[in-house]
């Protein structure tokens, strides 16, 4: 099967004021394909990641030199409305982050802002939504209770439900299970295979063995500069520089 | 000072180095005993003399209600909270100004919340930090910095002569909207400051405009905090008496208000005008405390209200 190409950042530089971020990173993401960021602390993996959605435009002194395609089309250019761009690439945070709501409207509030107001449509896909991200077992008798008192592994997934619920062509993670316990963390992984029959995923990591579990392609970020890219297993076996291999065995970071 | 003159002499002190060796065993190296209990007791000390501080705001209030309670309660009756003042304001009763007090502290609200919540949403949520903005910030600190007699001769020249409103219930309440405008942008920043960023974060990150998000996300996690400022604001603009005695109290009139721009009693003039200009000052001195007592229960129970409200508001989201 030939990959298709997603998502591309090209000659891509980042500035917060005068500090340089990141430099020229240049990137493709494959439909299907699960791509992990991983470096460590202060790389600029999850600058670049907020790049993708333009998450980063929320930021009064930051600036964006180069492109991001998305399906071949510049998400930078003028012309591109960033509402709906988000609306296509949808975000899940590091920490859990559900509205102070109902579980329903929190899964709802994706479809509810775009202008959705058909009860039938809104539970038919809230339901689909929470079963694709797992959760619809755990929570489907209290829907119409407050999402807050939920278990941050639930809260998480419930997060993920909710990114789901806009039917994204791209989800971007960053650090999604940095703040869960093991059982929780292993489900999120699991769901993570499951999502990448119909997404983009882009995650962004500290834990090199979750990278290594659900990753198709590795990208090492390094101060700012894309150091090395390739298969995961490739990259966590035989990493061709010695900086990656470094990180990799956990000598800094 | 003194502690750290002792405290330095006892490292030369053999006693307390006898000490030392004694309890050597379970002492961090370099701390006698005697040393650790001094540490403690000045902590003690530091403790007590803060809860003392915190405590003198207690107590402040309490004497304050005593006060009033113990020299205003045999003026309140029935027919003192529900007929107006007779023979010279020496009998009878306040209602003109109880009511004349809630719809200046209404109107003012009225006023003042919709422009203090939107000037807070603009501050806080679109504007971007530069001299626009800085300007702004000084603006409503420097409101808040003025003296409320100057906002009633403002309010004198602006709205009762200028805007030819009179002195009515209409040139009060936007007097002491504008007096109570800082308390509730403050309180409203608060409030929208406290809504963490990853809320506004995935509300834009599923495709919601900025407007919606502040619409559907953080005004209504912010409400609690922003309903309790506008209430503390109300309760405040009800005690003034500068604002209101040139604009919409009057000395007497036995007449509820029947539109905006009638004329009414208030609490706060009402107590002013018996205590330093009625014909029987040292007459109605149970009255005056009366008066007074029925103001701070009004101020009080509006506070205890904001304060339950805000309670019944957060554990609805939880």
């Amino acid at each position: 099967m030939a990959k298709k190409l997603k998502m591309a950042s090209k000659n891509l530089n980042f500035y917060y004021g005068n500090f340089k971020a990141l430099h020229d990173v240049h990137l493709d993401f494959y439909q299907n394909e699960v791509t992990a960021l991983i470096g460590p602390s202060g790389c600029g993996k999850s600058t670049f990641l907020r790049c993708l959605n333009r998450m980063n435009d929320l930021i009064a002194i930051s600036r964006v030199e180069g492109e991001i395609l998305l399906d071949g089309a510049n998400i930078y250019a003028p012309s591109v409305d960033v509402v709906s761009l988000r609306s296509r690439i949808g975000m899940v945070f590091q920490k859990p982050n559900p509205f102070p709501k109902t579980i329903f409207e929190n899964v709802a509030y994706g479809l509810r802002v775009n202008g959705n107001r058909d009860r039938t449509f809104l539970a038919h896909r809230v339901e689909e939504s929470l079963k694709r991200a797992a959760l619809w077992e755990e929570v489907k008798d209290r829907l119409s209770d407050s999402a807050l008192g939920l278990s941050g592994g639930q809260q998480q997934r419930l997060c993920i439900a909710r990114a789901l619920a806009v039917e994204p062509e791209v989800l971007l993670m960053d650090e999604p299970a940095s703040a869960l316990d093991p059982i929780a963390t292993q489900k999120i992984e699991e769901l993570i295979h499951q999502l990448k029959e119909n997404y983009t995923i882009i995650i962004v990591t500290h834990n090199m063995q979750q990278a290594a579990r659900v990753s198709d392609i590795t990208a090492f970020f390094y101060i700012g500069k894309l150091i090395e890219i390739g298969e995961t297993d490739a990259l966590f076996t035989r990493p061709r520089l010695k900086q990656t291999e470094e990180y990799i065995t956990g000598r800094f970071g | 000072m003194n502690s750290s003159r002792v405290e330095t002499m006892d490292d030369f002190m053999p006693l307390d180095l006898e000490k030392e060796d004694k309890f050597i065993g379970n002492s961090e190296p370099g701390t006698s005993s005697s040393r650790l209990a001094r540490r403690n007791f000045f902590q003690k000390l530091l403790f007590m003399l803060f809860r003392f501080a915190a405590g003198i705001n207690g107590v402040v209030l309490l004497i304050i209600v005593y006060y009033l309670v113990t020299n205003g309660w045999r003026a309140i009756n029935w027919t003192f909270l529900t007929q107006a003042p007779m023979d010279s304001m020496t009998r009878g009763g306040i209602l003109p100004c109880i009511m004349g007090t809630l719809f200046l502290g209404i109107g003012a609200l009225v006023v003042a919340f919709p422009i203090g919540v939107a000037s807070a949403v603009y501050i806080n949520e679109y504007a971007r930090p530069g001299k626009v903005l800085r300007l702004v910030r000084l603006g409503i600190s420097n409101l808040a910095g003025v003296p409320s007699v100057v906002f009633g001769l403002f309010g004198l020249a602006f709205f009762v002569i200028y805007l030819k409103m009179g002195v009515s219930l209409l040139a009060g309440a936007l007097t002491l909207g504008a007096m109570s405008l800082p308390v509730i942008i403050g309180s409203s920043e608060e409030a929208l400051k406290a809504v963490p960023n990853t809320y506004r974060e995935a509300s834009l990150g599923l495709g919601a405009t900025k407007w919606q998000t502040i619409q559907r996300v953080v005004l209504p996690t912010a409400l609690p905090g922003i309903l309790t400022g506008g209430i503390l604001g109300l309760s405040r603009a009800a005690g003034e008496t500068a604002p209101i005695m040139f604009t919409a109290a009057v000395f007497y009139t036995p007449r509820l208000p029947k539109s905006v721009f009638d004329e009414v009693m208030a609490l706060p003039y009402h107590i002013y005008v018996l205590a330093t200009a009625g014909t029987e000052i040292e007459a109605t001195r149970h009255l005056q405390y009366g008066t007074a007592l029925v103001l701070i229960a009004l101020v009080l129970g509006l506070n205890l209200l904001a304060i339950i409200w805000r309670f019944r508001l957060r554990k609805k989201m939880k």
